[in-house]
């Protein structure tokens, strides 16, 4: 598959990336190459077999509805950039 | 074309937040109301390295809602990633449920004037609840409080089986009255436990395809919710009869200016890329689990009326009002149980406090006072220790300044007054100043009692016993 | 006695018999870190003076006669994207370069609970991704066998450390090979547990369903120890495996008689460097030797879970990266008006290229109109892979296969050149990919003298059977005792 500039452009948007007017064409060429070889996986002889979900076969891996409280509420915020009365402070977000 | 020749089409997607005493996916409590950031862990700040493991109670709330509307439970359902940026959502992907989600094929019947209609349930799924943003009025940004984040949520996707903001506030109501029941969540719609987000379409009578929709996001109260389909469908109306087209967007409703406005920053097209989330596994459920769930089901509403009708002898309509709100009729029988009289219970919720309810702009969940404080205050009537007008004005002090009836009326003196003596002595006075009345009721006119009680009732500020009243009035009249 | 010579066995023995304190184990350590770390920069963050107190601390406990676990007092390095309370992790990431975790990985736990002691956290690739170390955000790690070669990635920190001797053993993270690959090129012991065998909790994620923690020793006997440390079921995490805990010290039985063994051809034909091969070749011969049964078999599916491992990988990578918005931790940009240049800014001059690379090829596959084509048919391919290793466990014990089809390569040379960095993975991913253990131990050095390695691939959750048969090959061919890295050759 072909990917445009546009498109590219649109996967960086969803993934909140930017990428410099310079970057652009690296990337392009880049996803191109490896998404060229990712296609193989469209040769593999997967007729009628099911999708692989989760790595292991695991299941119903529950937890009881017990309340546990995190002691160290300081160390949950001390790593942020910017807050204010215990909360993370953002830019004005209007909705 | 007119109005009338337009149907409104009318699809819910409804969020209830589940009662369960910990998040969906880590031991955090879920109690509403506490300081910013202090109901939360790295799991659910979302910390590197942090991982998810599902609280059991969230499984089997879901299932419970399932199996109360009537739904087909999935032996076997998953978890998916979807996936967006916004700051009250921490990880930058919710987990919810894409194509396996634990309920589906679901119904429930709404009534409207003795007319019944079924709504269907399309899914039911599990998925955590975003933070919150507090917008700070005159300061420069927003601020992110996280203790929401992660609290479980249901969400039920109805059919655009709707045809009229009436039929969408029965149905909500409905599906509040189902979840309380079955005590999966408190749907306290002041506090965001219970939302909904509404799709219109409009379409002539007659077409077959639906309309463009539109979408409005978490509504939390029934006025607006009506407000809004109203206003809603006018808009698309009047947009298709002016020749335009309706944009399938997400809405925002706004409650002063009653109108609905497109949500900002639409420029970008979501696309979620929901995938499996690989930190969680699979979720199945076997038979017994499903039956042993189903087998435990509270009451439901329409048992409960009927248990009214037989065991009570209260009327249909009553029966049904008061089953209509789980909160209302657990009040009923909690209060029943104390006093005894049903009758009395009934007609107390069903008139007086169900009129400052509507006069408050209050929900039945948010009445103060508790069973056994209606009950003494119908014991106080029984007795004949205050008289029902007394009663009245007992109750609206319940509602503003909860506590004992009997202390409520001690300090206000309004005992009502039993004594002979005094009874006799306000009778006599009222007598002296009343010539006139005492010859009307001689000459026949028996209005003439009426009116001697009620100058009675006044000189004793409503406290005097109307039935010891009655009767002495008659005796010195007749005398 | 050279004590940082010593393999971690050998100093429990020391610790047992006191002929050696604590301190005197860590002390070692520190001079050696401090003789060699300007050389090779294994390290992001380093912890000698910490090191030293906490192995007082211990020797004191010890001689007031307290009950001490038998690794209480040795010494270890961490792989930097597992998270440790109070010391910066940092995932080589200028994302994360000042942040704290505020919580244990349970990892971390249990290497405090046997009190051992943290000498620091090892550099790797940003975030896990790539596969020569050259990735990391503050430096570029070198091999001590060449230093102007790569030590291998993404564990490249923690397999220099230990091949370096500045650790005696350290914890390393596999998604595609990251644990083996290295441990290849720098001549030490790799394993990668089965899938859910070591808790993922506080391992900072690259791609969930390949992720796991394993250890990086000098010799296999050290392996089954840290193994016997760090596996085991764990609640916080839903995808660790709930059974029974085993000592995996006890499955060294240095025979490998009767003990069936696959060759798969595909992992010997074009690409593999020829010096490669016939190590390789070698080492079957020297299999079979020691009484195994050998035997060709095919394993058609190298290119196929190479195409699936990125896509998944890169899918999984591209929504565990999306926490990083700038909100909560990490870096921040100063350059924003608005959240959305607050989230894009902050992520892009947050990450580095081959991050953003891959977030972009994970977020592209998993996009509308393109999940179908690649990552539903990835994950359709990922059961293939496993249908195609069940088969071939039906009929042997192990597969034997080169781990990396060359040696260290000369930093540089790939790090432009993504495709082919990727396919540097080609022996290691697929057994991500169908969650298998497998482990890498040296089988001898190129013409260069740099090391070759070997991959043992088991089926799930048959370490035991892996790590018996790397020590019997171990202890018949005793590499350590015949080559050591030099150091030598300059800095770029």
């Amino acid at each position: 598959m072909q990917v445009s500039r546009e498109e590219l452009l649109h996967i960086a948007n969803l993934a909140s990336l930017n990428l410099k007017e310079e970057e652009v064409d690296n990337y392009l060429l880049n996803l191109q190459d490896i998404l060229n070889f990712a296609n193989i996986v469209s040769k593999a002889p997967v007729e009628g077999l099911t999708e692989t979900i989760g790595a292991n076969d695991n299941y119903n891996v529950f937890r009881k509805d017990e309340v546990r409280v995190f002691e160290d509420n300081e160390a949950l915020l001390a790593n942020a950039p910017e807050k204010e009365r215990n909360m993370f402070k953002i830019p004005k977000v209007i909705n | 074309m007119a109005r009338e020749d337009y149907e409104i089409v009318i699809g819910l997607e409804v969020h209830a937040e589940l009662s369960t005493k910990t998040k969906i996916f880590c031991s955090c409590p879920t109690e509403f109301g506490a300081e910013p950031n202090t109901h939360v862990c790295p799991v659910c700040m979302a910390m590197p390295g942090t991982l998810p493991v599902l609280n059991e109670k969230v499984v089997e709330y879901a299932v419970k809602a399932g199996l109360a509307t009537n739904c087909e439970i999935s032996r076997d359902s998953k978890n998916d990633r979807k996936n967006y940026f916004y700051p009250d959502l921490p990880k930058s992907y919710q987990i919810s449920q894409f194509d396996k989600p634990l309920c589906e094929h679901g119904k429930v019947e709404i009534e409207e004037d003795g007319e019944k209609k079924t709504i269907g349930i399309t899914r039911i799924h599990i998925e955590e609840d975003a933070g919150k943003l507090n917008h700070n009025e005159f300061g420069a940004g927003s601020l992110v409080d996280l203790n929401r984040a992660g609290v479980p949520l249901i969400e039920i996707v109805s059919e655009p089986d709707m045809r009229s903001s009436k039929d969408a506030e029965n149905y909500l109501r409905k599906m509040k009255s189902i979840l309380e029941y079955i005590e999966v969540s408190d749907c306290k719609m002041q506090e965001g436990s219970l939302r909904a987000d509404v799709n219109v379409s409009v379409r002539k009578k007659g077409e077959t395809k639906f309309g463009t929709r539109t979408e409005m996001k978490n509504m939390n109260s029934f006025k607006s919710i009506v407000r809004a389909i109203d206003y809603e469908a006018e808009r698309q109306i009047d947009v298709i009869e002016d020749g335009g087209t309706i944009t399938q967007e997400t809405l925002r409703w706004d409650d002063v200016s009653g109108k609905t406005f497109p949500m900002r920053d639409k420029e970008d097209a979501q696309d979620y890329r929901y995938f499996p989330e690989p930190d969680l596994v699979a979720i199945r459920l076997s038979d017994e689990y499903i039956e042993n769930i189903k087998n435990n089901l509270p009451e439901l509403p329409e048992s409960r009326r009927q248990r009214y009708v037989e065991e009570y002898k209260l009327s249909e309509k009553d029966s049904k009002m008061l089953t209509a709100s789980k909160y209302l009729s657990n009040l009923f029988e909690e209060a029943l149980k104390i006093c005894g009289n049903a009758k009395a219970v009934c007609n107390w919720l069903l008139s007086d406090v169900s009129r400052i309810l509507n006069e408050k702009e209050m929900e039945p969940d948010q009445i103060p006072f508790t069973a056994p404080e209606l009950a003494k205050m119908i014991e106080l009537i029984d007795k004949g220790t205050i008289s029902s007008a007394i009663g009245k004005k007992v109750l609206e002090e319940l509602f503003e300044n909860p506590k004992d009836p009997e202390e409520i009326v001690k300090e206000k003196g309004w005992v009502q007054i039993s004594d002979e003596g005094a009874i006799k002595e306000v009778v006599t006075k009222i007598l002296e100043n009343n010539p006139q009345s005492i010859a009307d009721y001689k000459a026949g006119k028996d209005r003439a009692l009426g009116f001697l009680v009620g100058q009675a009732m006044k000189e004793t500020k409503g406290k005097a016993n109307p039935q010891m009243l009655n009767k002495m009035f008659l005796e010195e009249l007749n005398k | 006695m050279d004590i940082t010579e010593l393999t971690v066995h050998e100093l429990m023995d020391k610790l047992k018999s006191k002929e050696l304190t604590a301190k005197e184990i860590t002390k070692a350590y520190v001079d050696r870190i401090y003789e060699k770390e300007k050389d090779v920069q294994a390290f992001v963050t380093t912890l000698t003076e910490e090191a030293i107190s906490k192995a007082e601390q211990i020797d004191e406990k010890r001689q007031n006669g307290e009950t001490l676990p038998e690794v209480a007092g040795i010494p270890i390095g961490i792989k930097d994207n597992i998270c440790t309370k109070g010391v910066r992790t940092t995932c080589s990431s200028k994302m994360l370069e000042n942040f704290i975790s505020p919580y244990d990985a349970t990892v971390t736990e249990k290497l405090n609970s046997q009190e051992l002691i943290s000498l620091g956290k090892l550099n790797m690739d940003e975030f896990a991704m790539g596969a020569s170390t050259e990735y990391s955000y503050f430096k570029k790690t070198r091999n001590p066998w060449n230093l102007s070669t790569v030590p291998g990635g993404s564990s490249g920190g923690s397999a220099t450390a230990v091949a370096s001797s500045m650790v005696p053993w350290a914890l390393g993270s596999d998604t595609g090979g990251s644990i083996r690959q290295p441990a290849s090129f720098c001549g030490v012991v790799g394993l990668k547990p089965t899938y859910g065998l070591v808790s993922r909790y506080g391992l900072v994620a690259f791609a969930s369903s390949l992720d796991q923690i394993g250890p990086i020793t000098k010799d296999v006997e050290d392996s089954a120890i840290l193994l016997n440390i760090i596996s085991g079921h764990d609640e916080k995490d839903s995808t660790s495996a709930n059974i029974e805990k085993k000592d995996y010290t006890k499955a060294l039985k240095n025979d490998v008689k009767g003990l069936k063994i696959g060759i798969p051809k595909e992992y010997f034909g074009e690409g593999i460097n020829p010096e490669v091969k016939e190590k390789l070749e070698e080492t079957i011969k020297k299999y079979k030797e020691l009484g195994a049964i050998v035997e060709d078999c095919s394993l058609d599916i190298a290119d196929y879970a190479l195409a699936t491992y990125y896509i998944i990988a890169c899918a999984e990578a591209s929504s565990n990266l999306g926490r990083f918005d700038g909100i909560r931790y990490g870096y921040r940009t100063k350059n924003f008006t608005n959240l959305k240049e607050l989230f894009k800014n902050s992520r892009s001059e947050g990450f580095g290229a081959e991050v953003k690379r891959r977030i972009i090829l994970g977020t592209y596959v998993l996009s509308s109109g393109y999940y179908d084509a690649y990552y539903k048919k990835a994950q359709q391919v990922r059961t293939l892979v496993k249908k195609e290793f069940d088969k071939l466990f039906e009929k042997y014990n192990l597969l034997l296969t080169p781990t990396s089809p060359t040696v260290a390569f000369e930093i540089g040379t790939k790090s432009n050149n993504p495709l082919e960095m990727y396919l540097a993975d080609i022996c290691t991913v697929s057994i991500n990919i169908a969650g298998l253990p497998a482990i890498s131990i040296p089988c001898g050095v190129n013409s260069e003298g740099m090391p070759i390695g070997m991959q043992l691939i088991g089926n799930h959750f048959e370490e035991e059977t892996i790590l018996n048969a790397a020590y019997t090959y171990e202890q018949a061919t005793k590499f350590r005792e015949k080559y050591k890295p030099e150091f030598k050759g300059g800095a770029k």
